[in-house]
């Protein structure tokens, strides 16, 4: 195709069309932008997609659960009129115990000493996650500056960790550089129900729960379904790929210009700003602003190029750690999968096996090595029974995030998809006897299947790892974490940026909220 | 029986924090008895004759951390310490090379080099903001950290001295600052080198004591905290104090009686006695009682309100957070008399690298492996050793001709998966230590005469180091600054007015350093109205 600027260009770009991508662009044109979004596969979606991996059977390819993202949001962008309907909402977890009754967390069939321990520690935590949460849906501040509305969000995370009292400020100030290993020790008894909780402060992390900096992301998480509100754990109807499609309507209806199949070969500068993007058919288009919700080594390295930015800061996002450890296992069905001691009616909920805080960090200790995990932790969603329209008549879908799964698996990944498909199937078969016969067809995605398929340097579902020292004002690296870089006109949305990954939207809503303000 | 009051305080415990404690408190007329469990004091900074006239240094080994400002206000120079610096240092490889540390700059460059070109560049950078981070703690460490949830007009003042000060260091430093604080050793130091063995060398402090592997995050912090002494400037450098550790803890005892406070030996501390919501004093096991209205306890944490107070004179909710004080027992170590100097093929003989720390490892993978076993409950198959030959520049430790060597190791737990420590398992621990040792020195076993083998469990129960930890708590960001020891009780007292504590549990941790002692009597003469 030759070169050929569309009638003079927008006024922002926006690079990928993943829900970060699309909530970004259509706050963007609500805001008066003129806004295209340039998607590279031809489905919307990103990893919140939802497709076909065996003939008739769909499934959330990447992110199977909606838990985090701000129950305002949703309402800002209405979704609901544009389409969005939930399968199941308030969906349960269950610690799957083999050759043992399951246990349902957080529900009465804890041992008495635990369930009070719980009903402390939950409400204790919830308390700390609800002063964090408000942070999800701003700006992370900048030090150093003397500019109010940059160092507001600090001192609003002051004044709202010192409303908690004293004894929950000193509390959330010794946790938060804990691990998630010492502070369920500290609290439970049950082996089952500590290797569930730490699941969550770990799933999608290069950490284990004796990792310092655990409990921070499972606060983090927390604080995210704090601000989700009263809906809790949700399965979106149709998968993910349900909620990319209101997006995705919402973003028309507000006149943003969507074209799939169409990759970003690089960020266009001119006079030391962002002037547009060249597709990788050689396509220009100009923009005023161009924002990207692509990983920030892609961004910054591949798009954007080193030679435009400074050495130090290129150096931070060389360093930026993205080496993705989640995998996802689907499973085509022939029936429903029959789980073991399993009250009735929770297999339509969330399914953990993680069954002790030990058994966690033996399968984080073959990853610190690069090799995948000899016993793999799992959350398992069996999406068809909530939504049957994703499998053939009477055929079920089982969607597993498998950890872990180090991107640098020693020997490739190309060799050994088979086993670790073959061990997270025996895994599941533990607890869910028969499953083998029941396998019409499976597919196994590493993250560098990942990376392939999604364009995520890294496979990494958070673009980068969730930890203390990546977090917030230094996520994804000091210098871009206000949304802005340090190229003018060039901005970030993704889940590189604060708060980070997970199906959330805040980082398309922050970023689109610093474009408007820096243009206006 | 209870006498009249004879003394003004009354110090549990003559490690060297109590010791710096009651040499500060006697400096203001104050009548101070320190009082010691075992017949010898130091705590764990001994020196001890177990084997012929061979002077171990049984717990710690080196004298990098005591602050300068310590020992030239207790004059201890006077008192006869004497620091001798490390000619050098090295990592032995398995492939028979090593990394050798030089003091001369060129020299240390040239030998990074011979590793890796990039590696000898990334050093600067290295250093540079190691030492950086080393300038911004180094003021905190003799200061009573702030409690955030407190107003008042003494902690927020104190609170924005931190903040100006962490301003201070400019936007992309204070991010540095953060991060450096958060991360693991392992991806702090994948930012400068690409040499394993670099790597795994500056790594070795980031584990010494700590139950954190190089790839923990937090093991950064610990990393740092190793190296405050390195920047001393005075004393300088990590040394030996000549006559072994015990001599940091003889020049404290004689300052001390200099200052007319006193000590008794072999007079264990049973039980600090409240009365009236108040320090009264202590009683001995033997059912002595010592009058006092000021008692301050070097014990670490646990030891201090679990078993030498009473559950009734402590708040509930204090004595949850106290069990929940992390103390874990980590390292293990050997104290071996050898017939004559080993020989060490990868380095020539009398080398100045010799002559300092030398560890024995390969890489951070071996490290966090290491660290795997412990979290399992068994020492280390292959364990990370950090070895000196003190008595190859101090003959006062070794006859003649032989010498003295202290072996440190990580990781060894405190309680074994497989059942209680016994005679045999100790040997075997000693012996997977000794084979490591012997495999990058042929002649070492022929060599020894003697071993003492000191596992956490022996540390505790002769040292007093609740799990054998050497820090009186681990060094994790939840017990760091306004955590240490318990939240809201980081300032050295304790919920009993007139208790305080003194020891390695409180701000700024462990390492033969004198802050929290000095810290603590500092907070003592507040109290008092005696503020210098």
């Amino acid at each position: 195709m030759a070169a050929a600027d569309a009638g003079g260009g927008f006024d922002c770009i926006v690079i990928g069309g993943g829900h970060n991508g699309l909530v970004c662009a259509t706050l963007l044109a609500r805001g008066g932008r003129s806004v295209a979004l340039f998607e590279a596969n031809d489905l919307l979606g990103g990893a919140a997609a939802t497709r076909e991996f065996a003939a008739g059977f769909r499934v959330s390819a990447c992110a199977h659960l909606l838990h985090s993202m701000p129950a305002a949001l949703q309402r800002e962008l209405r979704l609901q009129s544009y389409g969005f309907a939930t399968a199941a909402t308030g969906m349960a977890s269950t610690a799957l115990v083999a050759d043992g009754a399951a246990l349902a967390i957080g529900a009465a069939d804890l041992a008495a000493a635990d369930a009070a321990a719980y009903a402390r520690y939950d409400a204790r935590m919830r308390r700390l996650a609800a002063a964090l949460a408000p942070m999800l849906s701003r700006a992370p501040p900048r030090l150093g500056t003397r500019r109010w509305s940059e160092l507001a969000p600090l001192l609003e995370l002051g004044w709202r960790v010192r409303r908690l009292g004293a004894r929950d400020m000193r509390e959330l100030l010794r946790i938060a550089g804990m691990n998630v290993y010492d502070l369920l020790e500290e609290n439970f008894e049950s082996a089952a129900l500590k290797g569930a909780l730490a699941l969550d402060a770990v799933l999608g992390a290069n950490l284990g729960p004796r990792s310092p900096g655990s409990v921070l992301t499972l606060l983090h998480r927390l604080a995210g379904e704090c601000a989700a509100g009263a809906a809790g754990l949700t399965q979106p109807l149709g998968g993910m790929g349900g909620l990319c499609d209101a997006l995705a309507r919402a973003a028309r209806a507000a006149g943003v210009t969507i074209r799939t199949s169409s990759p970003v070969a690089r960020i266009e500068v001119e006079a030391d700003r962002a002037s547009g993007v060249v597709l990788e058919g050689g396509e220009r288009i100009a923009a005023g602003a161009v924002i990207s919700s692509a990983d920030p080594k892609t961004t910054f390295l591949h798009l954007l190029g080193a030679r435009h930015l400074d050495a130090g800061f290129v150096r931070r996002v060389t360093h930026f750690r993205s080496r993705g450890l989640a995998a996802k296992l689907h499973l085509a069905l022939d029936r429903a999968p029959q789980f073991t001691g399993l009250i009735p009616g929770r297999e339509a909920g969330r399914l953990l096996i993680a069954p002790s805080l030990q058994y966690i960090e033996r399968a984080y200790n073959h990853a610190k090595y690069g090799e995948y995990s000899q016993a793999p932790v799992m959350e398992i969603t069996v999406p068809t029974i909530n939504d049957p329209g994703l499998a053939p008549a009477g055929g079920h879908v089982l969607s597993a995030i498998v950890q872990y799964a180090p991107y640098s698996l020693k020997g490739g990944w190309e060799l050994q998809r088979g086993g670790f498909a073959d061990l997270a199937i025996d895994t599941i078969a533990r607890y869910a006897p028969g499953l083998r016969r029941s396998i019409v067809a499976s597919e196994l995605l590493s993250p560098p299947d990942l990376e392939r398929e999604f364009r995520i340097s890294g496979g990494h579902w958070h673009h980068g790892d969730m930890a203390l020292d990546q977090f917030w004002m230094v996520r994804p690296v000091p210098g871009a974490a206000q949304y802005r870089t340090p190229l003018d006109g060039l901005f970030l949305c993704g889940a590189g940026c604060h708060p980070g990954g997970g199906v959330v939207g805040a980082a398309g809503r922050n970023a689109a909220r610093q474009v408007l303000q820096q243009a206006a | 029986m209870a006498r009249p009051e004879e003394h003004d305080a009354i110090v549990v415990g003559a490690g060297h924090n109590g010791l710096v404690a009651a040499c500060y408190l006697a400096r203001t007329g104050l009548k101070v008895l320190v009082l010691e469990r075992n017949a010898y004091i130091g705590g764990a900074a001994v020196s001890r004759r177990l084997y012929r006239d061979f002077t171990y240094s049984n717990c710690s080994y080196v004298c990098s951390l005591l602050r300068p400002e310590i020992i030239r206000a207790l004059e201890l120079p006077r008192f006869g310490l004497q620091i001798i610096p490390y000619e050098g240092g090295c990592t032995l490889m398995g492939n028979g090379d090593h990394l050798a540390i030089y003091e001369n700059h060129d020299a240390l460059r040239r030998e990074i080099a011979r590793h890796s070109k990039r590696d000898a560049e990334a050093y600067e950078r290295y250093s540079r903001d190691v030492m950086r981070q080393c300038k911004f703690i180094k003021p905190l460490l003799m200061r009573t950290p702030p409690d955030p949830a407190s107003f008042r007009p003494r902690d927020i003042r104190e609170l924005l001295f931190l903040a100006r000060r962490f301003h201070g260091l400019g936007e992309e430093r204070m991010y540095d600052t953060l991060r450096f604080w958060t991360m693991s050793a392992a991806d702090f130091l994948d930012e400068y080198f690409e040499s394993e063995i670099v790597k795994a060398h500056f790594a070795g402090s980031s584990i010494i004591g700590t139950a954190l592997g190089p790839r923990s995050p937090g093991s950064a912090y610990v990393l740092l905290h190793h190296y405050m002494g390195d920047i001393d400037d005075t004393v300088g450098a990590w040394g030996f104090a000549r006559g072994g550790m015990g001599a940091v803890s003889n020049a404290l005892g004689a300052s001390l009686q200099a200052s007319g406070g006193s000590i008794r030996s072999s007079a264990a501390v049973a039980r600090i006695l409240v009365r009236g919501g108040r320090a009264g004093g202590v009683v001995l096991a033997d059912g002595e009682q010592i009058a006092a209205p000021l008692v301050i306890s070097n014990l670490d944490v646990r030891r201090t309100f679990l078993e030498t107070m009473s559950a009734e004179d402590l708040p509930d909710e204090f004595l949850r957070q106290v069990r929940n004080f992390k103390i874990r027992g980590s390292s293990g170590k050997l104290n071996i008399a050898l017939d004559g100097l080993p020989r060490f093929p990868a380095i020539p003989a009398g080398a100045p690298c010799s002559r300092g720390d030398m560890h024995v490892t390969d890489t951070l993978e071996m490290m966090e492996r290491a660290y795997d076993d412990w979290k399992e409950g068994r020492w280390s198959r292959a364990p990370y050793i950090d070895m000196l030959i003190p008595s190859q520049l101090d003959p006062t430790m070794a006859p003649d001709g032989k010498h003295y060597m202290s072996v440190f190791v990580q990781y060894c737990p405190y309680a074994l998966a497989d059942g209680a420590w016994t005679d045999a398992k100790r040997r075997q621990f000693g012996d997977t230590v000794i084979e490591t040792i012997a495999r990058h020195s042929p002649n070492f076993k022929d060599l020894i005469l003697h071993a003492e083998i000191r596992t956490p469990w022996d540390i505790e129960n002769e040292v007093g180091l609740t799990e054998g930890n050497i820090f009186q708590g681990e060094l994790t960001m939840d017990q760091l600054l306004f955590n240490r020891p318990i939240p809201g009780y980081a300032q050295y007292r304790t919920p009993v007015r007139g208790v305080y504590l003194c020891g390695s549990s409180t701000h700024p941790g462990g390492g033969v350093m004198g802050a929290p002692g000095a810290n603590a009597a500092r907070t003592v003469l507040e109290d008092l109205g005696r503020a210098h």
